[in-house]
């Protein structure tokens, strides 16, 4: 099977040990890379050592959880953070003679992202049984979709810069296998002192999505651009809030390397990634190590690994004895889900039973991609432009804001945004919600620039000092700096000459050419 | 056919039954026997039934509310051994013993 990806090809690189460099915390498209990645594709010519080159190939597994009021299969709370075990039904807790009931919100949230992401949606989907022993999955299964999951066959275009040049943007696809519902399990908290672990059912149950992507990818800038986008996406339909720290985006991945037209390596799984920056980390760490291991004459194992994030280095994970078998089954609990859409809509059922796929479509929002074109196409920004835009949360919308409500043009405005104020943001790790600058102060700032009463460098000079946040407009900044540029003629006049005066030879020589 | 060793080793792990002695064995291969005759029906074309109810059972629905959860008291009665509300359990997975070192498997087969 010819390899299909990016024709990333990389060399055998230096060491990356501890110390990988990184940009600050938050996602990024051009963040620095452990190894280089040739995106050119094509084949490459062997390096120095004469070794061949290695084509990596990385999948993901991701798991969303549900941006829902109740559980996947019953009604109790989904929330983060609550009294262990107080967000548990009988149900969860996987007592006799309790039954599975679905859970419309989340059926209408798969629906969404599978259509956001391209899918074809399958009208009847089945959901099966997953056996596994461990005790934060008290009925020792989890209900799954195995056989007919509800979406399949889409795709992700996602965007990454050349050369750690914003202006090269370059897009790519991923394709997504499919989109199935499953339960999440409990928590288990580890107490190795007294050597047992603490159980916590409160997130046994809530809903999740598993979204697979196929192996497209080849490093771990690639994946983390793909997952950066999958979230910006899931947090616009709204079916999934996808804060990875809060653990509602969980993403495994699963990595090998082979030679140009050999077949594909042996893969192992990384879990254990808790965010995005992490997740390019562990992927080009797992990389090199298996090239390394491969190139020293070892092989690889088909196991499964956690990164280690202050390492910076993946581990074999314990307890993972072997290939498991999860003996899948039908659910005999529930029946097959039937979706439909305008021209298979029964005619005479309680619309509250009915689920229509036309209707959710025409309903969806835009999608960060088509934002991004219309905030382009609408203030004649750059598309590297509007990316930074959308990457900030509330940032787009702090730019609209602004422009809304000054006359300078939105080419200038986006400069003032993307230089200057996130640049304080960063500098002090906050959000935009959290600036203490507003969408108000600074368009009036921008307006005393645009009309001329103050210069460019001034008008810096009062951001850092709106910037403190004491209350001042700009205006009252200005005149308590006397930072007004002058507008009389006659007073310009008069400072020009005693500059002139004052320096007679070498207004001469400039006159004499 | 008999059932290798092996597959039941395997089985008494995936599952946690215990198949004891040769009798447990044995009824165990006459169950594979009574499943096996579904071969001799010829299924070639037929979508596999997923209920007999088929066409008339329609997967309920329910609205997006929270109607149960809060009675962590009740439930922490079931558990043997709990501390500060959570439920206890070994450190992992306890594995089954080694073949050679299991008491019960297959005795007096």
């Amino acid at each position: 099977m010819a390899a299909r990806g990016c024709g990333g090809v990389w060399r055998r690189a230096r060491q990356c040990g501890a110390g990988l460099p990184g940009p600050g915390p938050g996602p990024f498209p051009c963040g620095q890379r452990a190894v280089a990645c040739n995106k050119r594709g094509g084949a490459v010519p062997a390096g120095k050592s004469g070794v061949a080159p290695w084509i990596p190939v990385v999948g993901l597994e991701i798991h969303a959880q549900i941006s829902s009021n109740s559980k996947l299969f019953s009604g109790s709370q989904v929330q983060f953070a609550a009294p262990p075990n107080s967000l548990v039904s009988f149900f969860d807790a996987s007592l006799p003679g309790t039954l599975p009931v679905l859970n419309r919100r989340c059926v209408e949230a798969a629906v969404m992202t599978g259509l956001a992401l391209n899918c074809s949606i399958n009208k009847k989907s089945l959901f099966d049984r997953k056996h596994y022993f461990y005790a934060d999955l008290p009925a020792g299964y989890q209900i799954t979709q195995q056989r007919v999951p509800i979406a399949v066959n889409g795709s992700l275009s996602y965007s990454l810069c050349i050369d750690n040049k914003m202006s090269q943007m370059v897009t790519k696809t991923v394709r997504i296998k499919q989109i199935q519902l499953e339960q999440d399990s409990g928590k288990s908290l580890h107490d190795d002192t007294r050597c047992q672990t603490l159980v916590d059912l409160n997130r046994a149950g809530v809903g999740l999505m598993e979204v697979v992507m196929e192996p497209d990818m080849c490093c771990g800038e690639e994946a983390a651009a793909a997952v950066r986008e999958l979230q910006l996406i899931l947090q616009t339909l709204g079916s999934s809030q996808a804060v990875m720290a809060e653990g509602q985006l969980r993403v495994d991945a699963n990595v090998s390397v082979h030679h140009p037209g050999e077949p594909y390596g042996v893969r192992t799984e990384v879990k254990n990634i808790n965010s995005i920056r992490f997740l390019a980390k562990a992927v080009d760490y797992e990389i090199q190590r298996q090239i390394e291991e491969l190139e020293n004459g070892g092989t690889i194992l088909n196991e499964t690994r956690a990164f280690d994030s202050k390492l910076g280095c993946t581990v074999p994970m314990r307890d993972k004895e072997g290939k498991q078998d999860y003996r899948f089954m039908p659910e005999p609990n529930l029946p097959p889900l039937i979706l439909y859409d305008t021209k298979s809509l029964p005619a005479n059922m309680n619309h509250q039973q009915v689920i229509n796929i036309d209707w959710i479509q025409e309903r969806l929002p835009d999608l960060p991609s088509v934002k991004r074109e219309k905030l382009v196409e609408q203030y004649g920004i750059l598309p590297e432009h509007s990316f930074t835009l959308l990457n900030e949360d509330g940032l787009a919308e702090f730019f609209e804001s602004v422009v809304k409500q000054t006359q300078m043009k939105p080419k200038k405005v986006i400069g003032w945004i993307l230089n200057d104020l996130l640049s304080y943001l960063k500098q002090h790790s906050l959000t935009v919600k959290e600036s203490p600058v507003s969408s108000f102060l600074l368009a009036d700032l921008l307006n005393l620039l645009e009309k001329k009463e103050i210069s460019s460098t001034a008008a810096k000079q009062v951001l850092a000092e709106l910037w403190k946040g004491e209350g001042k407009t700009p205006l009252e900044i200005v005149k308590e700096q006397k930072l007004e540029l002058l507008q009389d003629q006659k007073e310009l006049e008069q400072i020009c000459q005693a500059v002139i005066d004052g320096q007679e030879n070498e207004v001469i020589m400039m006159v004499l050419g | 056919q008999k059932v290798s060793v092996e597959v039941l080793d395997h089985l008494e792990h995936l599952a946690l039954v215990d198949f004891r002695d040769s009798e447990g064995v044995e009824r165990l291969q006459k169950a594979i026997q009574f499943a096996d005759q579904l071969h001799e029906v010829n299924t070639d074309g037929v979508e596999p039934m997923d209920s007999v109810l088929e066409d008339r059972w329609c997967l309920y629905l329910r609205e997006d509310d929270v109607t149960e959860g809060n009675c962590t008291k009740e439930l922490l009665e079931n558990a043997r051994e709990k501390v500060e509300e959570y439920f206890v359990a070994p450190p992992g997975n306890i594995p089954l013993p080694k073949l050679e070192e299991r008491e019960t498997f297959l005795q007096g087969s």
